[in-house]
Parts: structure tokens; C-alpha cells; sequence
């Protein structure tokens, strides 16, 4: 591999940017495909059906064996809250090699102390979300019940069909969640996307109990699933 | 697609750049229940570092053993590892299934 290319290939990932490592099994001959570039490649169906599906793998075209290194952007979690179960959320997620923000605009919640490891940023969503471009590669988990805080989190991520939307309340905190977001003009389709009561249902009763329930919901989202990628075709 | 891949080929990246040889390895192809998955990574120095995984833990060593060969030689090959069986595989993995794993030099 030519040291140019592996560095276009992090540098890509750095900037969140889709790319497709193209190597041939014999010769070693290699190639960078970036997500906006695909079609004038010989190998673009190929490369378009790897990317969907955010899987690597070995094609053969024209009697010739090529390996796809599919990159995808890394995956992000976007927590609104810095609440208790964020705090044991924090130190999970990035073992799991989650790259987590916090958002909460209650400068009492969103400390550094609180969070010595991770970035919080104490501001209101719509303020810090627009710029932080959610994307499909996003998850998204809302622990404040404030509908002032956590609904203009939500209507972002919906429209940035993150692969993850989860929500903390109860059924009947939900329902009045999804009445407010359909007035909004959502469809149920859209607002049925949000899970909640958040979490899977292992029987969690403490912050740190929860916070395990959520990132296990949040990894089952991303690996048992195909990212949102063929929906969106 | 976790994280640990950024440091991975970002590990690679800087041990080039500060001078030192080193080779990618990657799991082009797998059968039957194989303990990382296609398009996993394994970086490896001139000097046997390494960072990332192509199995378990099962075939790293001899991985590291033959990339250390293609950063002398510079030639890309393709390895395959299957069960262990003392005739057919120096080492090989205990899970049952199979890998071809490509090992390349960044020059």
C-alpha cells in the first residue's frame, strides 16, 4: 500500500467521509474511491453494493480477484443529558470505541468534572447540534424527560436518520413525545423509530444498569441491522 | 468499524512516516465461524509490534512472522489459516473456521 493512500484513507476517516480501499489480490495494484467518486469506476456497481451494505469484501470482475476495504465513518453517540446514566454511559461507550458527546445546556449538569473524559458542551441542542451534521452513522440518546431540552434533539436526529434514536420516559411521557413530534409535522413511520422506554430489556435498575441496557440496544442497532444505507437508496 | 480501526491505520500511517518499515495485514475472506470479520486489520513494524487483530489471538504470531518477510521483500502475498491440524497448518484456528488474510508493505 503507497503511504499517500493510507494516508487519504485515515484522512477520510477523520473528516467523516464514506471511501472504498480497492486492491487487486494479484499485482497488488490499489486504488481510493471516495464515496462522491464512485461512478466513474470501472468496479462502481461493485463498490456502490459494498458501501451500501458497509461490509468488506472480495469481488471478482474480469477474471480478477479485488479486495473492497469498505470504510465507513466511525460511529458517534450523541447523548443530551449529563445526567447520572450518562456519567456511567461515558466510560462504557468508549470502550466500546464509541466516539460520544454531551450535550446539556443546565450548566450545574454539564461539567467537566462530572465528565473528566469525554466532551460536554453546555449549551441547548439546537444551538450545538446543527453544525456537529448528524448523520446515519450517528446514534442519538436523549436522558433529560425536558421537552424543552430533548425534542429539538429529537426532530434532528429524525431528519438526519441517525441509525440509533432512543428516549428516556415512561410510555405515557412517549406518547405525549409523539403526539408533540407528529404536530410537528413527522410521520408515524419516522416517530416509531425512537425507542423507548430506552434500552434493552434486561431488568436495569441503576444508572450504570441502564446505561448497559442502552449501549447493548445501541450496538444491536448498528451490527444486526444493515445500516440505514439501503432504505435510504 | 469501531474506533480501535482509526488508531489501527492511523498507527501504521506513523510508524511509516517515522522512518520504519511496515506491513498492513488484512482478513480478505473467512468460512464458517471466524473470530473477526472480513476487512479486519493487523499492523505490524519492522521491529514486531503490532496493533489490531486478524483472528482471536490464534494466528497473530505467525501473521507477524511473515509480515516481518514482506517488509524485507516487499512482496504482498496472501496467507490462509484453517483448523488446527499439526499436517496440514503450522498453526491454525481452534474455532473450526477459515481465513485468508492478505499482507501488504506501505512504501
Amino acid at each position: 500500500m503507497r503511504l499517500d493512500l493510507l494516508a487519504e484513507l485515515n484522512r477520510a476517516r477523520a473528516e467523516r467521509r464514506a471511501a472504498v480501499l480497492v486492491t487487486a489480490l494479484e499485482g497488488g495494484a490499489q486504488r481510493l474511491v471516495h464515496a462522491d467518486a464512485i461512478e466513474q469506476d470501472p468496479l462502481a456497481e461493485q463498490i456502490d453494493a459494498a458501501l451500501r451494505s458497509g461490509k468488506s469484501g472480495t469481488v471478482e470482475a474480469d477474471g480478477s480477484s479485488w479486495f473492497l476495504t469498505v470504510q465507513v465513518p466511525p460511529v458517534r453517540l450523541v447523548v443530551i443529558g449529563a445526567v447520572h446514566i450518562t456519567q456511567a454511559l461515558a466510560p462504557i461507550s468508549k470502550l466500546a470505541g464509541f466516539d460520544m458527546t454531551i450535550v446539556d445546556p443546565r450548566t450545574a449538569f454539564a461539567t467537566p468534572e462530572r465528565f473528566p473524559d469525554t466532551p460536554v458542551i453546555a449549551d441547548w441542542p439546537e444551538t450545538v447540534l446543527p453544525p456537529m451534521k448528524l448523520d446515519r452513522y450517528t446514534a442519538m440518546a436523549c436522558f433529560t424527560h425536558d421537552p424543552k431540552i430533548d425534542d429539538p434533539a429529537l426532530e434532528q436526529a429524525l431528519a438526519a436518520d441517525c441509525f440509533y434514536i432512543g428516549a428516556l420516559g415512561s410510555r405515557k411521557t412517549h406518547g405525549k413525545r409523539l403526539e408533540r413530534l407528529r404536530e410537528k409535522g413527522f410521520t408515524p413511520q419516522q416517530v416509531e423509530r425512537i425507542r423507548a422506554p430506552i434500552g434493552l430489556d434486561i431488568g436495569a435498575v441503576t444508572p450504570a444498569e441502564i446505561a448497559v441496557s442502552v449501549l447493548g440496544e445501541i450496538i444491536l442497532a448498528l451490527r444486526k441491522k444493515p445500516l440505514r444505507v439501503e432504505k435510504a437508496a | 468499524m469501531l474506533a480501535s480501526d482509526d488508531d489501527i491505520l492511523g498507527q501504521a500511517e506513523a510508524w511509516r512516516r517515522d522512518g520504519k518499515g511496515v506491513a498492513v495485514a488484512t482478513v480478505v475472506e473467512t468460512w464458517g465461524s471466524a473470530p473477526r470479520p472480513t476487512g479486519s486489520h493487523l499492523v505490524i513494524d519492522q521491529d514486531g509490534h503490532f496493533l489490531g487483530s486478524v483472528s482471536g489471538g490464534c494466528v497473530e504470531g505467525e501473521v507477524v512472522t511473515e509480515a516481518l518477510d514482506v517488509i524485507a521483500d516487499g512482496k504482498s502475498r496472501v496467507l490462509e489459516f484453517g483448523v488446527a491440524d499439526e499436517t496440514a497448518w503450522r498453526v491454525g484456528l481452534s474455532c473450526g473456521g477459515r481465513i485468508r488474510v492478505y499482507v501488504e508493505r506501505v512504501d
